[in-house]
């Protein structure tokens, strides 16, 4: 008999018992498609997740100022202004692992185009921010060396605030008011939506450092919010976290006391999500193991009926020359059709109900074809498990005495 | 000699007693017979035609058929003798429910030689339309009369092209007029050469064999 024949036959024996076959599935289809499902559902969050962290930049590196120590309080970290420009170009320079760096120089304002006015946050960066954020410009172009030299009044705007004050219409070119002072309007950039800590990050507009700093605060310091750098690649992060350092108490001449800035990269942040999803990971684990164990337990039972009910057609098998492991595989393969069907049913409920999960809840929803493959893997292993039984039990029987039985 | 039996004996073990259901049994068959065992219920005739049927392994004495010793073979030798050499027909017909005739025809093929299920198919339909079954081929068991039933299940016992039929009162459940018919049946296929075996306990039915074998005990009387 070849393998085909022997499918078709048990899916004959499964369908002479339709309802039955049905809802002794019933436990393999719930168990799969509740764990395909939540898998789906699941990827798809930690995808978005590691996405929003890749879109703070490429393998970056944030420099803040440090607390402020002053009569007993200490203040929240960036509330000393001791962190200069001119630092992070001694970074760049120095630290061989810095292939990049921008300083950022943040500050509230409120803006106005025609009867628009919109109120956000400006930030003073130099020409490589872009390639350091990773972040694209989709209509006009970014400010260049001679606009930072000269402080010139030109700015980018972020998708939310170009939406804010022109609407539909393209912004480029136009002139657009901030605090009062005329700034020309020459890029937007791409949409870059929320970051990891929440924030809508197209809601911001984009300048020189120098204009921020000396036209709009009318400062002659070059002290920054932020310095953020490219590293060549994170393999290195440490040890440019260490040169980082160096260099800064070196400029700083901190000699044993505690640093004036703080370093911050995304890896706790990475570390912290994969945590959390390889917890999940072991909870679905677990529930799909109990799903499956409880439906393997219904197809042993019914298995067990049928090989009862059908006690004279397998001493008729036995007698017409079927040998004990024909009969066996016989009931072997039904066990396992039948737990391979429910899988593959499981897996056709699961993803529909993960794609239509995503749907109304706008989740992210990723099907992986290694999850799809595991779960068939496990139902057909279920199937053989606890159809192991039953077969056994059936390919023991003694011709004659089943042949007698009514 | 089709079926040599040699001082056979088989004793069943009933919880703390022992039954002899057959007593230094020898008798032989030759090839072209038509044999009825007769006997009361008890008499160790059901017991014998499991022995002849290679279900069934006697406790001593020797059995050969169609040349090839029995007593001592395995589990799997012996279904493929039950396969090739034997064809089963029994009182209650014995089909698969809810399967059609050429497929309840077709089910020892599954166990002999690999087979093309056209091959397989053409040789069902072929025998079913000797039988008078032409009609039939894709009924149910359940929609064919007790003697269609039967002719079903002789077609089965003839797929393989057995040299042995051994039939278990073949016309037990059958009116007379059926049952009359299967064994004109039989001594047609007996004249073509099969060698027929037959338990029953109609004198009726047993005058159509060409030799009785009456039991009593246990023995052959």
């Amino acid at each position: 008999m070849n393998g085909l024949m022997i499918i078709k036959i048990a899916l004959r024996a499964l369908a002479r018992n339709k309802g039955r076959s049905l809802l002794t599935a019933l436990g393999i289809i719930i168990g799969i498609a509740a764990v395909i499902a939540v898998v789906a559902v699941g990827q798809g969050a930690s995808t978005n997740m590691k996405a929003q962290i890749s879109s703070m930049g490429n393998n970056l590196l944030m420099i803040f100022p440090g607390s402020q120590n002053a009569g007993g309080f200490r203040g929240g970290s960036g509330t000393q202004q001791t962190l200069k420009v001119e630092d992070g170009e001694a970074i760049l320079q120095e630290c061989r692992f810095v292939t990049a760096m921008t300083p950022v120089i943040r500050t509230g304002v409120q803006c106005i185009f025609r009867e628009n006015d919109w109120a956000t946050q400006i930030q003073g960066v130099n020409t490589q921010y872009p390639k350091i954020r990773n972040w694209e410009i989709v209509s006009g172009d970014f400010f260049t060396e001679a606009d930072i030299k000269s402080a010139t009044r030109v700015c980018v705007l972020g998708k939310t605030v170009a939406a804010q004050l022109f609407q539909s219409e393209d912004p480029v070119g136009e002139t657009i008011r901030i605090r009062n002072m005329p700034f020309r309007v020459i890029g937007v950039m791409a949409a870059k939506g929320t970051s990891a800590f929440g924030q809508d990050q197209d809601d911001t507009i984009i300048a020189p450092w120098t204009t921020v700093r000396r036209v709009l605060d009318k400062s002659k310091f070059n002290n920054v919010n932020q310095l953020l750098c490219s590293l060549t690649s994170m393999d290195n992060l440490t040890l440019a976290r260490n040169d980082v350092s160096a260099i800064l108490r070196q400029r700083h001449r901190i000699d044993g006391e505690d640093d004036d800035f703080t370093i911050m990269d995304m890896t706790e942040v990475t570390q912290m999500i994969t945590q959390v999803s390889s917890l999940m990971t072991i909870l679905l684990t677990v529930i799909a193991s109990i799903s499956l164990l409880v439906g393997g337990i219904g197809i042993m039972n019914i298995m067990l009926v049928a090989v009862t009910e059908r006690t004279r057609e397998i001493g008729l098998r036995l007698a017409l020359g079927a040998r004990r492991r024909d009969i066996m595989r016989q009931f072997l393969v039904e066990s396992v059709v039948l737990s391979g069907v429910g899988g593959i049913i499981g897996i056709g409920l699961g993803v529909s109900a993960a794609y239509i999960l995503g749907a109304v809840n706008h989740w992210p929803v990723v099907i992986s074809p290694g999850s799809v493959l595991i779960a068939l893997t496990f139902s057909a292993g279920v199937g053989i498990f606890f159809g192991f039984y039953p077969a056994w039990r059936a390919a023991r029987l003694n011709p004659i005495e089943s042949l007698r039985r009514e | 000699m089709l079926i040599s039996l040699r001082q056979i004996n088989k004793v069943y073990h009933m919880e703390s007693v022992d039954v002899p259901a057959l007593r230094n049994v020898s008798t032989d068959i030759s090839a072209g017979e038509f044999v009825a065992i007769m006997g009361h219920s008890g008499s160790g005739k059901s017991t014998l035609l499991n022995l002849l049927g290679c279900l069934d392994m006697p406790d001593s004495g020797s059995y050969h058929l169609d040349g090839e010793q029995i007593s001592g073979l395995d589990a799997d030798a012996l279904a493929t003798i039950r396969n090739r050499k034997i064809g089963f027909v029994f009182q209650n017909f014995n089909l698969l429910p809810r399967t059609t005739a050429e497929e309840n025809v077709e089910l020892p093929l599954y166990y002999g030689l690999p087979m093309r299920s056209a091959d397989r198919r053409a040789r069902a339909r072929k025998l079913l339309s000797r039988l008078g079954l032409e009609g039939r081929m894709k009924h149910h068991p359940g929609q064919l009369s007790g003697g269609q039933q039967q002719r079903v299940a002789i077609a089965r016992a003839l797929v393989n092209q057995p040299p042995l039929i051994l039939a278990d009162e073949p016309t037990g459940n059958l009116d007379s007029r059926s049952a009359d018919d299967i064994m004109a049946l039989f001594q047609e296929l007996n004249r073509e050469g099969i060698t027929i075996v037959m338990v029953t306990h109609e004198p009726d039915i047993a005058r159509f064999a060409k030799r009785v074998i009456t039991m009593r005990d246990g023995e052959i009387t």
